[in-house]
């Protein structure tokens, strides 16, 4: 029998920071100017005009405070110190030897303009990094610019317009073909680059089909963006033709490996014919998420379309690493300087750490582990996997439905995530828009969690699908043993009642009001 | 045993049986067995080429320190760098609740379970709006850069014109991000940049100038407050109110620190606001340091433009609770993929958080200590630096903390003095020479609280010896 | 918030037994000859079970007997029952108990595609609908996925509005039995209709809620009017997602029919073949259309007007086809059909062809004649 864990989040009944305090405490004190800047400048420096008369609405409260109360806000996030399976996520541990690491002067107080003569070593992690993901790839040259895993595509479609531009066609080349099932990143990407989008719809057996590529691409196709394996973990056989038929038609191939765990080692997009790739650092190769960044999005393309790159490359030079700001071909910045540095140094500590070895064994243990992981979701009534004719061994990650469950009890996928947090399970992953299977879930095993913690995960599933049966009310308003209740949803879309910040909630709460009133 | 047999630390089944034991239970022979949908022929037939592993954690800190040591950086030296980035003082907390691993962690986290982070976003969206004295404040985006490019986009979207103007002394380097959002010429949706002059004695925007370039196609005027090269845009509300009349939107960039002592812009006539969250509790980290926010009024025709994530409080089901989730979020590219307002994914979330822990920190008074301290010693070191023989300050008395040095008359370059400064453990300011402004051989220095002014008469010195 | 119930008892009896529908009583009385039992009063109580459990002592308007009150009994339900009539088994028992109701906000019905049709006839302006799903044919959009996703939705409702949109355009749609059961599916649109759906509530923090349909396709329709060209005239087929292309160009659309632009001006409206081959002339034709739900028609039925001879005119490179991407996944085969009786035609028209389904977003479908 499953050990299912006993949970109650911390609850604190925090107050929020703009309420707490009281005036004249103080949190940080600076010190005044030295005399000999007073008596030299004054101190009427500021424009008069722009001179801020209201004193900022800010808390006054003491450093002892502001600690304790963000302490308290830590220990109400669970932040993955439970069991995470969050599929298209692949979470890792993130070593603490690389962030002490990075937060060393060495890294932490670089300025990117410092003289490169000054910054050789982070330049020989970034360089070295480098390689070893041209080794991952095939790829020529990466860049790690972009702040994330849709940075990276956006990064794919700044190169595609240089590289179509170059060439005075980019008048012509105004599409860009992809699989319906792509992330979302990869459309939303092209589409603000100012792409059109065309979607390839799903076929039975899980991918879409050659003969609807081969009626999307023409000589309009800028590029296409795909990602093999998808994240319902079935891998596209044809992609090698895929690409061939791209490349005939003049198009640019980009392989979006955010689902790079269960085939790290394994495949590489040079030899399967691509033209750029993308990495998420901050997903497979162990830099921390935090929540939603800082992250990094490595790009990587062969030589022949190196020269839109944005600047800078790094580069070597003999012994020597330098910054490569003179290509006039490039395709612009995406974003200022040279990348989440530290996260480059902590990407490189995992791949350092795995060793070649360590990788080919981690994507071997994420596919097993997905597997089993399937087998036992499948003894789970109410569960269904997706795409279930396909009888071939998943993946690293599988897509799952509660549709059955749901039909039976009400209790649909959001009210399950919702039960999970109160087992200290992080909610899992439901699915990338569009839900093309219903009430779906998606977990990922990866090489992080022991089999027992995905035992114990599987345990919670099935507890709460049988919840669902028994009480399914228990269910809908989850969660019950987190720091707060369910959250209600008609504020979101609401102008009248959404509050961005605490000045909006005091305006349209009427706190403003109860306030003047009591003053 | 082999060594390459044990245990990784970081793969708890890599221990010895474990992946046996579930491909038993799963009837599978071997692992590869589970790769059946790859074809053969995809399989890679080149193999890795890496470095040996480090599995060790004794082997690993021994790589990292021994290549990051060969770095002189900016604690150890003294930086007048600034330009995007800027070095300010970090409190300690600060770094202890970004290095909590609840926040520092590998996942994305949810509203059901983060709510703890949830209020911490919150809380730096407030605070920030309380600087800004505007009620709606994004999460921040990857950059500051990034941040005007979605601004102007936002604008071109609500007026349905095509058109920024900016100014013509802009940083090249936010410029060229900008560049890339606005999309190349060719492309029938593109946005065009158009550059306003500056008046070449206070470096301030030409109001003729900007007058005459208003128009039916401009979406947004996009001017920063201090600008790129330091200076205070003292007529703020006279572009605003242009802007207005000429039916577009105004977007101001400015540097949060600055609020303390210089009017918020929500107060000046702004329509969106965009900035950098460095300046609030983030280490440079040569560059990795950088996010961008982005806020408005609260009014809908902004709040249904933004790309990422709106962070709304609201009641929970238990009767005076409060909680927080996301505000409009179909209209992100997760709920809308192509159709999504631009894009969003991973972004500088943790840096919200850092930016609450520091403003909560700071309060009122402590901006305004802040301001006054930054704009005190950086008119010191301009007024010291002006008297070095051939240094003169390209505008003196106008600037927050950074400020534009001319070299020209000392016949050296900006090069050739930063190589030598260098050498006395001394970075001087960013290189402007070849930035097309008409400014010579400059360099833009920037000074800010951690600058003493022993700091800044050592400068002086050292330059004074180098020009000899 | 006030909710009335109408079960139609005799829905769904002729799935089981082969029979396409149980559209009026001659069928209904061969479905259960051929031993068919009863599924609308069963899955009603489904759908009240749940409610009960979720809102104890709920209110529901209802009539009596197998129309509403037998499905409740002793559930834990204030049931406020109109009058008794006598039951002729046809459709007007619907109708009828429908006019008795008291007024409510949304009627809950449990039927099919016909039941829905008969609600809607007398339905009073402003009243939503929602139906329980019991019917052979449920191609409206109205119904919940499952009898309890009703129930829960019914309990949302009346505790917990937060959870609940409102869609103004449901289409409610019918195919002829007759026709069915002679092997030809031939879906029509009848109406449209104000129906609640479930509101997904925030998942996690990386995804949102679902993608807002009728933004996407407005967007698509205004991408097509950007593409217009002078001097075309433009075919607009039946249907909310062609129609949101007469709407993009300030016009109201015929929602039912077949309407015409041509330089951004309507020029016939419910118009026929005769109508649209005198206005075609010698002009090009673009042909505007939408897919119906979940058989994936595109020609051929429920726009017969659109003849061949104009879809000739208009060829494969003039059809301009909008759907949303929601809706594309929904079908029921992944393909979409066309019949225009000219099989010659129908070869031509077969192959991948692009779908708009957003603004400067496209899908890539696959045409098969039937």
């Amino acid at each position: 029998m499953t050990r299912i864990p006993e949970f109650h989040a911390a609850k604190w009944n925090e107050p929020v920071v703009m309420e707490m305090g009281r005036p004249g405490a103080r949190g940080q004190l600076f010190p005044a100017p030295e005399d000999e800047v007073t008596k030299a400048v004054g101190t009427d420096l500021i424009p008069h005009a722009m001179v801020r008369k209201d004193r900022a609405e800010l808390p006054e409260i003491t450093e002892f405070e502001a600690q304790r109360h963000y302490l308290h806000l830590s220990q109400m996030t669970l932040g993955m110190m439970g069991i995470s399976l969050f599929g298209t996520c692949t979470m890792k541990y993130n070593s603490k030897t690389a962030e002490y690491a990075t937060l060393r002067p060495e890294v932490a107080e670089l300025h990117p303009y410092q003289h490169p003569d000054t910054l050789q070593g982070v330049l020989e992690i970034i360089h070295d990094f480098d390689c070893m993901l041209r080794s991952l790839s095939g790829m020529d040259q990466f860049i790690f610019q972009a702040g994330g895993g849709a940075d990276a595509a956006y990064t794919m479609t700044a190169v595609a317009r240089a590289y179509w531009q170059d060439r005075g066609m980019l008048g012509q080349r105004t599409e860009m073909v992809t699989s319906a099932q792509s992330h979302p990143c990869n459309p939303a990407t092209a589409a603000a680059a100012g792409f059109k989008v065309v979607n390839l719809p799903l076929e039975e057996n899980g991918y879409p089909s050659l003969e609807a590529l081969k009626a999307a691409v023409s000589d309009k196709t800028a590029l296409i963006m795909l990602n093999n394996p998808d994240d319902m973990g079935i891998y596209n056989p044809e992609i090698k033709e895929w690409v061939k038929v791209a490349k005939e038609a003049g198009a640019l191939c980009f392989y979006d490996h955010a689902n790079f765990n269960g085939v790290m080692g394994k495949l590489s997009a040079r030899e399967l014919g691509f033209d750029a790739c993308m990495f998420m650092l901050h997903k497979t190769f162990g830099a921390p998420k935090a929540g939603g960044g800082p992250a990094v999005g490595a790009y990587g393309c062969t030589d022949e379309l190196a020269p839109y790159l944005p600047c800078p490359l790094i580069v070597q030079d003999g012994a020597r690493y330098v910054l490569d700001e003179d290509r006039p071909k490039s395709c612009g910045k995406v974003r200022e300087f040279w990348g989440n540095v530290p996260q480059v140094v902590k990407a490189y500590a995992w791949a350092r750490s795995m060793g070649a070895e360590g990788i080919q064994l981690a994507s071997d243990i994420s596919v097993v582990a997905n597997n089993y992981m399937d087998k036992k979701l499948a003894e789970i009534p109410g569960l269904e996997i997706s795409n279930p004719s396909i009888d071939l061994w998943r993946m690293e990650m599988t897509r799952w439905s509660l549709g059955p469950l749901t039909e039976a009890t009400g209790v649909t996928t959001v009210d399950f995530a919702n039960r999970m947090a109160d087992y200290g399970i992080d909610p899992y992953w439901m699915s990338h828009e569009p839900w093309i299977v219903a009430e779906p879930f998606t977990p990922e095993a990866g090489e992080l969690w022991s089999k027992e913690d995905i035992d114990t995960w599987i345990g919670v599933i099935a507890q709460i699908a049988e919840e669902a049966r028994t009480n399914p009310e228990l269910v809908k308003t989850a969660p019950h043993n987190q720091a707060i209740a369910q959250v209600k949803g008609d504020v979101f879309e609401d102008p009248a009642k959404w509050a961005m910040t605490w000045r909006a909630h005091v305006r349209k709460s009427g706190l403003q009001d109860k306030a003047n009133g009591a003053a | 045993m082999t060594e390459e047999m044990r245990a990784h630390p970081w793969m708890a089944n890599a221990a010895p049986g474990a992946l046996q034991a579930m491909l038993d239970e799963i009837g599978a022979d071997s692992a590869r067995e589970l790769f059946e949908q790859i074809p053969e022929d995809h399989f890679r037939t080149t193999p890795l080429n890496f470095p040996p592993a480090l599995s060790s954690e004794i082997e690993l800190k021994r790589d990292l320190l021994s290549k990051l040591k060969k770095n002189e950086d900016c604690e150890a030296n003294l930086s007048f760098l600034g330009a995007g980035v800027w070095q300010h003082h970090v409190p300690a907390i600060v770094d202890e609740i970004v290095g909590r691993t609840e926040f520092a962690t590998n996942v994305w986290g949810s509203y059901q379970s983060d709510h703890g982070r949830n209020q911490a976003w919150f809380e730096f969206s407030s605070q920030l709006g309380a600087l800004l004295n505007l009620d709606v404040v994004q999460l921040p985006v990857y950059s500051w850069g990034c941040a005007n490019g979605h601004a102007v986009r936002m604008a071109q979207r609500i007026t349905g014109r095509n058109k920024v103007l900016v100014s013509q002394l802009s940083d090249p380097e936010r410029l060229s991000v900008l560049r890339t959002y606005c999309q190349p010429t060719a492309m029938e949706s593109h946005i065009e940049v158009v550059m306003v002059d500056v008046h070449s004695t206070n470096g301030r925007m030409d109001l003729d100038d900007l007058k005459s370039k208003l128009g039916d196609g401009v979406a947004a005027v996009y001017f920063e407050n201090p600008a790129y090269l330091g200076t205070i845009e003292s007529e703020a509300a006279e572009i605003a109110r242009l802007a207005r009349a000429a039916g577009a939107e105004t977007i101001v960039g400015i540097d949060p620190v600055s609020l303390g002592v210089i009017t918020a812009p929500g107060d000046y006539g702004a329509d969106i606001v965009t900035g950098p969250v460095q300046p609030l509790g983030v280490h440079m980290q040569c560059g990795g340091g950088v996010g961008g926010f982005i806020a408005s009024r609260d009014e809908a025709k902004y709040v249904l433009e933004y790309n990422g994530f709106l962070v709304s409080i609201a009641e929970t089901l238990k009767e005076g609770e409060m909680g927080f989730g996301l505000a409009c979020p179909h209209q992100n590219s997760y709920g809308s993929r192509e159709d999504g307002k631009d894009w969003t994914g991973n972004s500088t979330y943790l840096w919200a958080i850092a930016g609450a822990v520091y403003m909560s920190l700071l309060g009122p008074e402590g901006f305004r200590e802040l301001g006054t301290l930054i704009v005190s010693r950086a008119r010191y070191a301009a007024k010291l630096l002006s008297e070095v023989p051939g240094i003169k300050i390209v505008w003196p008395d106008t600037t927050f903390k950074e400020f534009v040095v001319n070299f020209d008359d000392t016949g050296r370059t900006v090069a050739d003095v930063n190589d030598a400064l260098r050498a006395r453990g001394i970075f001087g300011g960013k290189d402007i020479s070849d930035e097309e402004n008409g400014l010579g051989q400059s360099a833009l220095y920037c000074v800010t609280e951690v600058h003493t002014a022993a700091d800044i008469r050592a400068l002086v010195h050292t330059l004074k010896e180098v020009l000899k | 918030m006030r909710i009335g119930l109408i079960v139609n008892p005799n829905s769904g009896l002729g799935g089981a037994v082969g029979l396409k529908g149980t559209d009026g009583p001659d069928t209904v009385a061969e479905a259960l000859r051929r031993g068919a039992t009863p599924q609308a009063g069963l899955r009603t109580r489904t759908a009240l079970e749940l409610l009960s459990r979720r809102v104890p002592k709920a209110t529901l308007f209802s009539a009596p007997g197998r129309l509403g009150a037998d499905w409740a009994m002793g559930l834990p339900l204030d049931l406020r029952l109109s009058r008794q009539r006598s039951l002729t088994g046809a459709g007007y028992d619907t109708q009828q108990a429908v006019l008795d109701l008291p007024p409510v906000d949304v009627i809950v019905f449990a039927g099919g595609d016909g039941t829905a049709r008969d609600v809607m006839s007398v339905i009073p302006e402003g009243a939503a609908i929602l139906g329980i799903p019991c019917g052979v044919k449920m191609h409206s959009g109205v119904f919940a996925v499952t009898p309890s996703a009703t129930g829960s939705m019914m309990a949302d409702l009346l505790s917990n509005q937060d959870r609940i949109e409102w869609q103004n355009e449901a289409e409610i749609m019918d195919i002829d039995e007759a026709g069915l059961r002679a092997g030809v599916i031939a879906p029509r649109l009848y109406g449209l209709a104000r129906t609640p759906v479930s509101r997904t509530l925030m998942q996690a923090a990386k995804g949102g809620p679902r993608m807002n349909s009728a933004s996407a396709l407005a967007a698509a329709a205004a991408g097509v009017v950007r593409d217009m060209t002078a001097e075309t005239l433009y075919v607009i087929g039946p249907g909310t997602s062609a129609g949101a292309v007469m709407t993009a160009t300030g016009h109201r659309p015929t929602t039912l029919g077949v309407d015409a632009l041509l330089n951004g001006e309507m020029v016939a409206q419910d118009t026929d073949a005769l109508g649209l081959n005198r206005l075609a002339q010698d002009r090009p034709v673009g042909i505007v259309l939408g897919v119906t739900g979940q058989q994936g028609f595109l020609l051929g039925r429920g726009n017969q007007q659109i003849d061949a001879n104009i879809i000739r005119r208009a060829g494969r490179g003039g059809l301009i086809i909008l759907a949303t991407e929601e809706k594309l996944a929904a079908l029921a085969q992944p393909c979409l059909f066309v019949d225009t009786g000219d099989l010659e035609l129908d070869a031509e028209l077969g192959g991948f062809i692009r779908v708009r389904t957003g603004e400067a977003r496209e899908m890539m479908m696959r045409v098969t004649s039937c």
